[in-house]
């Protein structure tokens, strides 16, 4: 009975403790690994734990094999976790990246992307009349009607058609986009049938160089430009609107109009003029809040499998280290009780058997946070968004690393906890008879 | 087999130790059977039923709509058993989340999918009614459409004439079911007649998107594929002709690669793995260095010593891993009822338990084989006066 209230409160405790973890920012958590030091050099108890600690350090040479798969294993569930995360998070950046306060998108009322909206000449002029755009040094307003095409593309070293987003874009279009920037050749003439292409595109899709002819729809386009942007319109092709309408038989429609904003405060009002309008059935967004929306569902879907896998594998891990520290303190059974003999009380000793797993657990999450690193920072994928491909990279940075290490203390302190418990509580002459 | 239960005896020899190597054993194989069940679900319908069926779409764009008189010249290339088109719709029900796959489809689109059953007097009352609609029946439990219902949906592409904004009113007249419960996702679309697509339509006529051809054999199903793509060739809506296996595939290539982003995650599991329960063994061995010894001392050769740890690794390895295994049937059901059609996966694949127990026999012996040697290999004099 006393042995199962004991253990229904380590339990209880257990809990506790990872409940005010997950919650603890990385300065609390170097606030208690200070307090923890200080104690370790200041108190008797404290000095006690910190030799008891040195003792079992220094057997760990001997228990390499089974000290390795507690490292391993908490690498293993630490290098996964953030590589799920840190994709999630780069596919969220890149999509969210071309987002901006003080740039609205007008869609059609109840679309949800551009591929389903549909925009009448009559529509565009009308949004050109609205307050709050910003005009050009000639007093034009910066207003980019935009026209979005999936084409069918052959995909680099590779069999299979993909479909890039060819985008038909006004003059404005480069205003607007203040973080877009030509890495190679020019920008397209109006007129011309030509392509400038993002460099996520060019990675992801066969002959695109700057000069290349590639078919496009019924016609074929020289490709004259590369531009960067580090967002998803890396992804896409550009070419003059009317161009991109005549080859796929738009007439003189867009699907959305893009606005300058003369100061993000412009929006409000410029919202209502919109939906004032009688004859205009448009919705207004900043494109922050678009591109925000356009990634939400499958960040959200990646992050959860993510956590699912990393919870599944920390189970795992969790039973691996138990497994190992109750062998690493049954094969010290008698170091232990000897020490308790001699006077040592037993929060030292069980202090002592948590660091070690939680030092062996942080080493752990070290070599994975810092294999994903070097592997998958930057490490470039694409995906099917709406109906086009995405190209994004993998982020990984400090924030997703604290959370592996995280993971990776709080599956040590539960693999070091049970084990250092029954250490302490091991009856000093069983343990010293016993071989 | 008539040593199993010295076998046995000698795995839960140290009940504590074998349950938590068991735990771990579990997790992975629950996991891996979680994620091959992903895996298996995305590219299902890669099945025989989809055998003969061509998809054919423009080949500029899968949005770029074809010519609705196209439909008939296809039906005159030889080879060609029975045409039917579709048309995108993008619905959406109520709340801009709650989209549903629906599609405008020609009156014998039905006849092209026996996979899926819709009743014939259902059928022949959708044939009459212009407004018509036929659901699955997962969309139809989804938001509780009854037959009789008359609902709004909104289009997010295509304005209606009638209502002058994007909702479009249809008639619930029939409900579908599949007929193998594991393509319990086809359920979840929605049909109506291409008809009133057309005449409702405030964007104008005469288009559909893509095209389902039924082939008469399927072994021409590739020759069949060009001389569609040659009608239109060199016009101003040339096709993309292909089965329904490649379209599917392309589809699911360009997500993400799956298979790819599994089999990572599960190199890792194992290889973790392999170290556990190797560590595992190696230890349940070192301490039995004694028994072993009484063991060949009596009698037992050495082949036979070497077969029992190596069969103690795989049985423990079997263990956890159907244990694990097993779990995971009992959680796919609840995820793919939970998932609203996105997992269209009721059991665990054959596919799945086939791999699953091919890696608990290889990861078995694996594990076994380094302490089974060990033993193997042992000297009875030494080993006895280390022990004592």
């Amino acid at each position: 009975m006393k042995k199962f209230l004991i253990n229904l409160g380590l339990l209880l405790l257990m809990v506790v403790a990872l409940v005010i973890w997950t919650k603890l920012p990385w300065i609390g958590a170097v606030a208690l690994a200070v307090l923890l030091a200080l104690w370790m050099l200041l108190t008797r108890t404290g000095r006690q734990a910190s030799s008891v600690t040195a003792v079992g350090m220094g057997t760990l040479r001997q228990r390499i094999g089974s000290s390795s798969v507690i490292v391993i294993g908490i690498a293993g569930v630490v290098g996964v976790l953030v590589a799920l995360l840190a994709m999630g998070q780069g596919f969220q950046a890149t999509l969210q990246g071309g987002g901006r306060d003080d740039t609205a998108i007008v869609l059609r009322g109840g679309s949800v992307s551009e591929a389903q909206s549909v925009m009448t000449h009559d529509d565009v002029n009308a949004i050109e009349q609205a307050p709050g755009i910003a005009r050009d040094a000639a007093g034009k307003p910066l207003v980019s009607a935009e026209l979005v095409v999936a084409a069918s593309m052959r995909k680099k070293n590779s069999d299979d058609d993909g479909n890039a987003q060819l985008r038909g874009v006004d003059d404005s279009a480069w205003a607007l986009r203040p973080n877009l920037k030509i890495v190679q050749g020019r920008k397209f003439k109006p007129g011309l049938r030509e392509l400038v292409v993002g460099q996520g595109a060019q990675r992801e899709f066969a002959n695109l160089g700057v000069g290349d002819e590639v078919k496009l729809g019924r016609q074929r386009w020289k490709v004259v430009g590369v531009f960067a942007s580090g967002d998803a319109y890396a992804s896409e092709l550009w070419a003059d609107r009317k161009e991109v309408a005549a080859d796929y038989r738009r007439g003189d429609s867009a699907e959305s109009v893009l606005v300058k904003l003369s100061s993000a405060s412009a929006f409000a009002p410029f919202k209502a003029a919109l939906a004032a309008d009688p004859k205009l059935k448009v919705e207004a967004d900043t494109t922050k809040a678009y591109f925000a929306k356009q990634s939400a569902g499958l960040a959200k879907i990646i992050r959860i499998v993510g956590l699912v896998v990393g919870v599944i594998m920390a189970i795992g891990a969790v039973f691996g280290a138990l497994n190992c520290m109750f062998a690493a303190v049954a094969a010290r059974a008698r170091e232990i009780a000897t020490l308790r003999a001699i006077g040592f009380r037993g929060g030292p000793v069980v202090v002592s058997v948590m660091l070690e797993t939680m030092l062996l657990a942080l080493l752990g999450g070290v070599l994975g946070a810092v294999v994903v690193w070097l592997v998958f920072d930057g490490y470039t994928a694409s995906t099917l968004s709406g109906f086009s491909d995405v190209v994004f990279q993998f982020k990984v940075d400090g924030a997703l690393i604290w959370t592996g290490l995280k993971w990776a203390l709080a599956i040590g302190f539960i693999g070091g906890l049970f084990p250092a418990v029954r250490a302490a509580r091991l009856p000093v002459t069983t343990a010293l008879r016993e071989l | 087999m008539k040593y199993l239960h010295l076998i046995w005896a000698a795995l839960f020899r140290r009940k504590s130790r074998t349950f938590l190597t068991l735990v771990s054993i579990i997790a992975a194989f629950v996991l891996f059977g979680l994620l091959d069940s992903v895996r298996v679900a995305f590219t299902a319908g890669n099945d025989v039923a989809g055998a003969g069926r061509l998809i054919v779409n423009s080949k500029m764009s899968m949005q770029q709509p074809l010519p609705e008189s196209l439909g008939a010249r296809i039906a005159t290339v030889p080879g060609v058993a029975a045409v039917a088109s579709a048309n995108w719709f993008g619905g959406v029900y109520q709340d801009p989340k709650n989209q549903v796959v629906s599609f405008a489809v020609s009156p014998n689109y039905f006849d092209l999918y026996p996979e899926l059953n819709l009743p014939a007097d259902q059928r022949a009352i959708w044939g009459k009614t212009r407004t018509g609609a036929v659901v699955g029946a997962a969309l139809a439990k989804r938001f509780g459409w009854k037959i009789g219902d008359k609902i709004p949906l909104q289009s997010t592409i295509f304005p209606s004439k009638a209502s002058g904004n994007q909702t479009w009113t249809f008639d619930i007249v029939g409900i579908f079911h599949a007929r193998d419960p594991a393509q319990a996702g086809r359920e979840q679309m929605l049909m109506f007649h291409w008809k009133y697509f057309d005449e409702n339509n405030a964007f104008g006529s005469g288009t559909v998107h893509w095209y389902v051809v039924k082939v008469a054999h399927p072994a021409q199903a590739d020759a069949v594929a060009h001389a569609i793509d040659a009608i239109s060739a060199n016009s101003d809506h040339e096709t993309k002709a292909q089965t329904e296996q490649a379209f599917q595939a392309s589809f699911i290539k360009q997500m993400v690669n799956i298979g790819f982003i599994v089999t990572a995650i599960m190199g890792a599991v194992f290889f973790t793995l392999l170290l556990l329960t190797g560590n595992t063994m190696m230890q349940a061995v070192r301490e039995r260095t004694n028994e072993l010894a009484v063991l060949k001392t009596i009698g037992f050769s050495n082949t036979s010593v070497l077969a029992m740890v190596l069969a103690e690794g795989v049985l423990m390895l079997v263990l956890g891993g159907a244990i694990g295994l097993a779990l995971v049937s009992l959680i796919v059901p609840a995820l793919s009822a939970k998932s609203g059609g996105m997992m269209p996966v009721h059991a665990v694949a054959g596919s799945t338990w086939l791999v699953g127990v091919l890696l608990m026999v290889l990861i078995g012996a694996v594990v076994g084989l380094p302490p089974a040697l060990r033993a193997m290999r042992l000297n009875i004099v030494e080993a006895l006066r280390m022990g004592a």
